[in-house]
């Protein structure tokens, strides 16, 4: 039967009884969310909430979405089956492709947000993530997979250029990679941060290029293609590189590992360029298989110890930070910065890259992007949750003591409890001295970024389930590891992607820089992306007014403008294929999105109050150096100076983004116009109708309906691809 | 369920076996090998020719 036939279902009191089972759980949780006030409540309630509202919204928005808005069709071949090379293209299990999509669109982003996000309290964060998630983040994710799928697998940028014009391509185009740019830079700047001065972490992330240039030589000359056992053997000294950081932080070792922030930004800077320029079979796929399986694994880790430990969550509902505005961590107030802070789990434009990416070029049947593209972003959504929860089972006191930014808290114990108490949270010089040795580290003050954070969380968590507190220092040092090692990851895949986009800007100029072969174009476009995120890199580690708080929210604003995008691409195509009456689907996220993004780039730019605003910022501190003044928390000149210049450059990046993306709403605003007012509709690059023969499943299960297909197919389901069947 | 638990059980660990080796791309060699009978390379050859294949088309990591 060809359209959609397995999406259809009889409704059946089995049915009926079970979502309302759901919804009612999820109800119930929502409402102990809300009510409670002043009164500790266990963590089960959140995930309660988050994994109630999930089911609802994949069950019956995504359902929706795929059959009303875009229309899927399992008639049609979809670009794997059509153009099937083995290598490119090619029709691949519905589950694995969903592992492989998970992988790609998570990583060190849906920790760390939440994290910072925190100082507002859990409910604004909890129901951004999982609001943002039902109505934006995954219906963004699974329109742009659709849309590609559509058209061979096109990218985000490419697919602006052809569907809405050259203005807003380009733009697009110079948009992502600057993104890019700051995404790298911050992402690196969480691994500085939770590596700076502290012998057990550095010992065991640099301990993973040896670890991976043996894997990589080991799955090239030995064993060549045998992926799994090459991944068992490096998960093992991995873990044994963690155990042996331990030794090595009580040992003679120490002081060469113990390294300041600005030696940490250069190994990195280093090891970028390296990455990129040499062949990925030694360190970049190795790296890769690494950082997932720990990925993966420290994901579901966590999971279970939520669930088994039921940890109460310490911090406030709602801080008193989320009104007036003037937290530690971040600036500004909840709305909207408690948007820009959480991107990845709620709403990420990044995810468009990878939705335009290799996904659409792998899926079998068009009726499979529900489940890969809006069922991997709930997936991404629930770490967020628990990243949430993570940071919120600290005593706030500590979570402060951590995150707010060294130039508030001072270097000492003593220094950073006085400060808390000025924020208004408790805690000893004690607790501080008692909570780092319980990990051994030698301190927690201001470790910001995220990272160390979560990592005490988890270790708190985890140790409930497996250790006790014998174990809490490995828990701690084993979260900062996998941390750090996808973000590493990250950097060393953006670092190449980046550099063939630049590759293939310039040669679009100057032929020869766009050959990849050339190794002196190759070694030159590196140099300038390793070199642009290193910049602010370094800015964001030297910066006297804490580097996370200042580039924290460019990066989140930079990450929603590129949903903007996205979100604008769809709405333009749903109204120019003649779906305007479905336009809202991705409209009102886009209006919700624009309407965050740019306020919080308009306050970036424009706000008089000289800690959101970068220009207040730079006045103020110029107007004191003109009237040869210091002022906290810059300690010199030489410190002045540097604020002005960065607070400059930061502003002038912000205002850059917000223009970029005006212009690509604006150039999509125009098109849309233009298709309601034609009679027909406008045409699209839109790949032409080819029937399917490929009969395979939807969903995750196979249901009764998709088996008689399969059987009638005689393409029956393998014993090993369908053990799960009922 | 398909009959005893012991069967199920022997159907889980399967399944498992499949989806990591799908996932890791172990299987990929024998899926070529598969599609092109006769004149296929070698594993090493092959993996080879993946590997540079993917040094020329870097995939993008997101946070």
């Amino acid at each position: 039967m060809p359209g959609p036939g397995s999406l259809a279902s009889r409704v059946t009191t089995r049915s009926v009884l079970v979502w309302s089972a759901v919804s009612l759980a999820g109800a119930v949780a929502w409402g102990v969310l809300a009510l409670s006030r002043g009164e500790r409540i266990s963590a089960i309630w959140l995930v309660v909430a988050a994994l109630g509202s999930y089911a609802i919204g994949y069950r019956f928005y995504s359902r929706f979405i795929a059959r009303r808005v875009l229309k899927v069709d399992d008639g049609r071949a979809t670009p794997a089956e059509r153009l099937d090379d083995g290598v490119d293209f090619q029709p691949t299990d519905r589950r694995v492709l969903l592992g492989h999509h998970f992988a790609a669109i998570a990583g060190a982003g849906p920790l760390v947000g939440p994290v910072l996000a925190a100082q507002m309290g859990y409910l604004p964060g909890t129901v951004w993530i999982i609001v943002g998630v039902i109505f934006a983040g995954a219906v963004q994710d699974m329109v742009v997979l659709f849309l590609s799928m559509r058209r061979d697998g096109k990218s985000l940028g490419q697919m602006v250029r052809d569907e809405i014009g050259v203005v807003g391509g380009v733009a697009a185009l110079v948009g992502v990679f600057v993104i890019m740019v700051i995404l790298l830079a911050v992402l690196a700047l969480v691994v500085v941060n939770a590596l700076a001065k502290s012998p057990w972490g550095t010992f065991s992330i640099a301990m993973t290029i040896p670890i991976a240039l043996f894997m990589g030589f080991y799955l090239r000359t030995i064993r060549p293609g045998r992926v799994m056992e090459t991944t068992v053997i490096g998960v093992s000294l991995m873990l044994l590189a963690i155990v042996g950081g331990g030794w090595v932080q009580e040992s003679a070792l120490a002081g060469a590992f113990t390294l300041s922030p600005e030696t940490l930004v250069i190994c990195l800077v280093v090891y970028g360029f390296l990455a990129s320029v040499l062949p990925v079979w030694m360190l970049l796929t190795p790296r890769d298989y690494l950082s997932t399986f720990m990925k993966v694994g420290t994901i579901g880790l966590l999971a279970i110890g939520v669930l088994v430990v039921a940890p109460t969550m310490k911090t406030e509902a709602v801080t008193k930070f989320a009104g007036s505005g003037d937290g530690p961590v971040f600036a500004g107030s909840l709305f909207p910065f408690v948007f820009i802070t959480i991107a990845c789990g709620a709403l990420s434009g990044f995810h468009a890259l990878i939705s335009s990416g290799t996904t659409p070029k792998l899926i079998q049947k068009e009726s499979q992007v529900r489940l890969i593209g809006y069922g991997a972003m709930l997936m991404e959504s629930f770490v967020a949750i628990m990243a949430l929860i993570a940071a919120c089972v600290l005593d706030p006191g500590l979570y402060y003591a951590m995150n707010a930014p060294a130039g508030l808290l001072g270097a000492t114990p003593d220094s950073a409890a006085a400060a808390v108490t000025h924020l208004g949270f408790t805690i000893t010089p004690d607790d501080l001295r008692s909570a780092a040795s319980a990990v051994d580290e030698n301190s927690v003050v201001a470790r910001t970024g995220g990272a160390p954070t979560l990592a005490l969380g988890m270790s708190e968590i985890l140790s409930g389930v497996i250790g006790g507190s014998a174990l809490k220092a490995f828990w701690y040092h084993f979260a900062i590891m996998f941390e750090a090692l996808f973000i590493l990851t990250t950097v060393d895949a953006g670092t190449r992607v980046g550099r063939f986009m630049l590759q293939d800007a310039l040669g679009n100029v100057w032929k020869p820089i766009g050959r990849v072969g050339w190794k002196p174009g190759l070694w030159g476009t590196s140099a300038v992306v390793v070199l642009a995120w290193g910049y602010f890199l370094y800015v964001g580690v030297t910066d006297p007014l804490g580097g996370i708080n200042q580039l924290f929210p460019l990066f989140g604003i930079a990450n929603q403008l590129l949903a903007a995008i996205a979100l604008t691409l769809a709405t333009t195509l749903l109204i120019k294929s003649g779906r305007l009456r479905w336009a809202w689907v991705t409209g009102i996220p886009l209006a919700w999105d624009a309407a965050v993004t740019l306020t919080a780039s308009w306050q970036k730019i424009f706000a008089d109050d000289p800690k959101i605003g970068f220009f207040a910022q730079r006045d103020k501190f110029s107007a004191a150096i003109d009237a040869g003044k210091v002022l906290p928390p810059a300690k010199n000149l030489d410190d002045m100076h540097t604020i002005v210049l960065n607070s400059t450059v930061d502003g002038v990046l912000a205002a850059l983004f917000a223009i970029l993306v005006l212009l690509v709403i604006g150039n999509g605003a125009v098109v849309s116009w233009r298709a309601i007012r034609a009679r027909s509709p406008l045409p699209t690059a839109e790949a032409p109708y080819t029937p399917s023969t490929i009969v395979a499943p939807a969903g995750l299960f196979t249901t009764p309906a998709e088996r008689r297909e399969l059987a009638a197919a005689g393409a029956g389901p393998s014993e090993e691809a369908e053990p799960l069947a009922s | 369920m398909t009959g005893m638990p012991s069967e199920w059980l022997r159907h889980v660990v399967r399944f498992v076996r499949w989806y990591l080796r799908e996932i890791t791309g172990d299987a990929a060699y024998e899926r070529h090998v598969a599609r092109h009978p006769g004149h296929a390379p070698t594993r090493r050859e092959y993996e080879r020719h993946r590997t540079a294949h993917r040094d020329q088309n870097p995939e993008g990591r997101c946070c």
